[in-house]
């Protein structure tokens, strides 16, 4: 297993989960829609796979050999788009083509006008059916990629998430991490309000699978986590991280109303005050180390 | 004469072009029906049984086709075109992926199973579906052609297949030529135009004798390739007739006679009659009992057709 990670790789990549935060923001407000409440639960999660874990390269988004990132919750491009514009896959000021109709940026994640995107998704519960299917390529082709599949809390309500975790345990895709944002909240209230998919664990370790839980605003404990699945042999894995809708500006944090609805001005501009005040802090903490 | 099942010769083309590693093929607890068992006894490392969860099974076959695998996925067309519409519209047709969505047991002559098994909305459902290519063989020999095709095209599509063994045909006739998407002439008379799909075919050249002993000379078109339809060969048939008789073993809303009659409508408007079930849910019933029922065999695709040319006078 590698190192946990050092206290300067720790404060660049909450930097960078910052600067996600911060950009998605700024879409869904430019944008006039978009998903702020699950795209903010998801900044730590990406800045730790984007920045430090996957595989990849930019200059090359479609090398055979790359480690795959299926957005299953396909509704929060706003980080991952950010992310993926952070990371170098197209220009940072392309995230102004969001849900543009001159454009084809779309609302949800598309695979072939957006570089970096591996799976078209948006209706919930069909990307880690294709990511089981990635893995499995994998193992058939006998490379050594990695597939991540990140799924929402709400969104393993569906039926067929059941079936593709039966699928993936029953193959021993251990060469696949799914992780699921666990914010507890969906569009019409809390998930154990509407139709309680609890206990998680339980039910992943059910299907054949290694868990692991974490708190998802940690990169030092996301890192952990995928090192974790990435050391278990023979079978998949999924990392259940404990995260807040709206993370990050004090209104939206914990409230179904910030699942779908973008912010006016009034309210863009609170948000956006505190989220510079948290990337002010975030910078102030990686500059010690430079 | 020996009949063979679409689904039959399906399993033998794919078992044919199987040595092409890119092929995978999926299926949901029905691979002895499907046939893919042949395949799967030859390259057993890439036919997977992934249990009866199709919505999975669709998903997975999109996430093979991105890193390169060219996918077949097998189920009866209830379950394939049916219970998994949205994972087909969504995760394979937007994305345009590579993979081939196979519905055997379309129609009612699936026969005693009865209506939830017999699917007759497959055609128009995947018609629907933007860049979806949706082909209907009508017989053996035009399975394995269209089979071998589709494994060679980069992108989504959806082949129906039968349970009942029927007739060999396309094989029998010296003129027929296949190329993929193209309507074949089977017969060419100046009367009135039979245009058919799937196990239709037959039944349209059975009615061209029973025709021809009436004086009337059919052009019978075999449409394998119900999306995109081969309209330039449907006009052709409608200037060169006047008149047009479509068949089908489907809803005759939205499948082929719906796709003829939008075609005819805008370029060269003529009267357009549709042999197909009548908007009505099959009983449980021998296949060619059911086919009588329903009023689609020969005689009366041959009784459509004189009306047909009684409303050009």
């Amino acid at each position: 297993m590698e190192a946990v990670l050092s206290p300067k790789e720790r404060a660049q990549y909450a930097l960078l989960a910052a600067r996600i935060r911060r950009s998605a923001l700024e879409m869904v407000y430019r944008a006039t829609s978009g998903h702020i409440g699950g795209s903010f639960s998801l900044c730590e999660i990406l800045s730790v796979l984007y920045f430090h874990e996957l595989r990849i390269d930019p200059k090359q988004p479609d090398q055979p050999d790359r480690d795959r990132l299926v957005l299953s919750k396909g509704h929060c491009t706003p980080a991952l788009y950010s992310a993926l514009a952070l990371r170098g896959y197209f220009p940072v000021e392309d995230l102004k083509q969001f849900r543009d109709i001159r454009y084809h940026m779309s609302g949800h994640a598309e695979m072939h006008h957006v570089k970096g995107v591996d799976m078209s998704t948006g209706s919930l519960g069909q990307g880690i059916s294709a990511a089981v299917g990635m893995a499995l390529a994998g193992k058939l082709d006998k490379k050594d990629y990695r597939v991540y599949a990140i799924l929402g809390d709400g969104e393993i309500q569906e039926g067929q998430v059941w079936e593709a975790a039966m699928a993936a345990g029953n193959y021993h895709l251990d060469n696949l991490c799914a992780i699921v944002d666990n914010n507890n909240i969906q569009i019409d209230g809390t998930i154990e309000e509407i139709m309680s998919p609890y206990p998680i664990d339980k039910k992943f370790e059910d299907f054949g699978w290694n868990v692991i839980c974490c708190d998802g605003h940690d990169v030092g404990a996301i890192h952990d986590a995928l090192e974790q699945a990435k050391a278990c042999k023979g079978k998949p894995s999924v990392i259940v991280a404990k995260t807040v809708k709206g993370r990050g500006v004090s209104f939206m944090e914990n409230s179904c109303d910030w699942h779908g609805n973008d912010p006016n001005a009034e309210q863009y501009a609170a948000a956006a005050a505190e989220l510079d005040a948290a990337l002010a802090a975030c910078e102030k903490e990686a500059a010690k180390y430079e | 004469m020996n009949k063979i099942s679409t689904r039959s010769a399906y399993g033998e083309a794919l078992a044919e072009i199987g040595k092409d590693s890119r092929i995978v093929v999926l299926d949901a607890d029905l691979q002895c029906c499907t046939r893919t068992e042949k395949f799967a006894a030859l390259y057993p490392e890439r036919a997977f049984n992934i249990g009866i969860a199709e919505a999975n099974m669709v998903g997975m076959a999109a996430g093979l086709a991105t890193c390169g695998k060219t996918v077949f996925v097998n189920s009866f067309a209830m379950f394939t075109a049916g219970r998994a519409f949205e994972q087909i519209r969504n995760s394979l047709a937007y994305p345009h992926l590579n993979v081939k969505v196979i519905g055997t047991h379309a129609g009612v002559t699936v026969g005693k199973d009865g209506a939830t098994h017999q699917c007759l909305e497959d055609l128009a459902a995947m018609r629907a579906i933007p860049g979806m290519m949706v082909l209907s063989p009508c017989d053996a020999n035009e399975t394995k052609l269209v089979t071998k095709a589709i494994a060679q095209y980069d992108g989504p599509c959806f082949m129906r297949l039968g349970r009942l063994e029927v007739e060999q045909c396309t094989n029998l006739l010296p003129d027929y030529r296949f190329e993929l998407g193209k309507a074949s002439k089977l017969s060419d008379g100046r009367d009135v135009a039979i245009i058919a799909t799937g196990l239709m075919v037959q039944e349209a050249m059975k009615a061209l004798e029973l025709l021809r002993a009436k004086g009337i000379e059919a052009t019978v078109l075999d449409v394998h390739c119900v999306k995109p339809l081969d309209a330039d060969a449907v006009l052709a048939a409608a200037e060169q007739c006047g008149c047009i008789v479509t068949a089908e073993e489907a809803n005759i809303l939205g499948g082929l006679g719906g796709a003829v009659a939008e075609v005819v409508c805008e370029s060269c408007p003529v009267p357009v009659l549709r042999v197909g079930i009548r908007d009505e849910f099959g009983r449980s019933g021998d296949p060619l009992a059911l086919m009588e029922l329903y009023h689609i065999t020969a005689a009366d695709i041959a009784e459509k057709a004189e009306a047909a040319v009684r409303m050009k006078k």
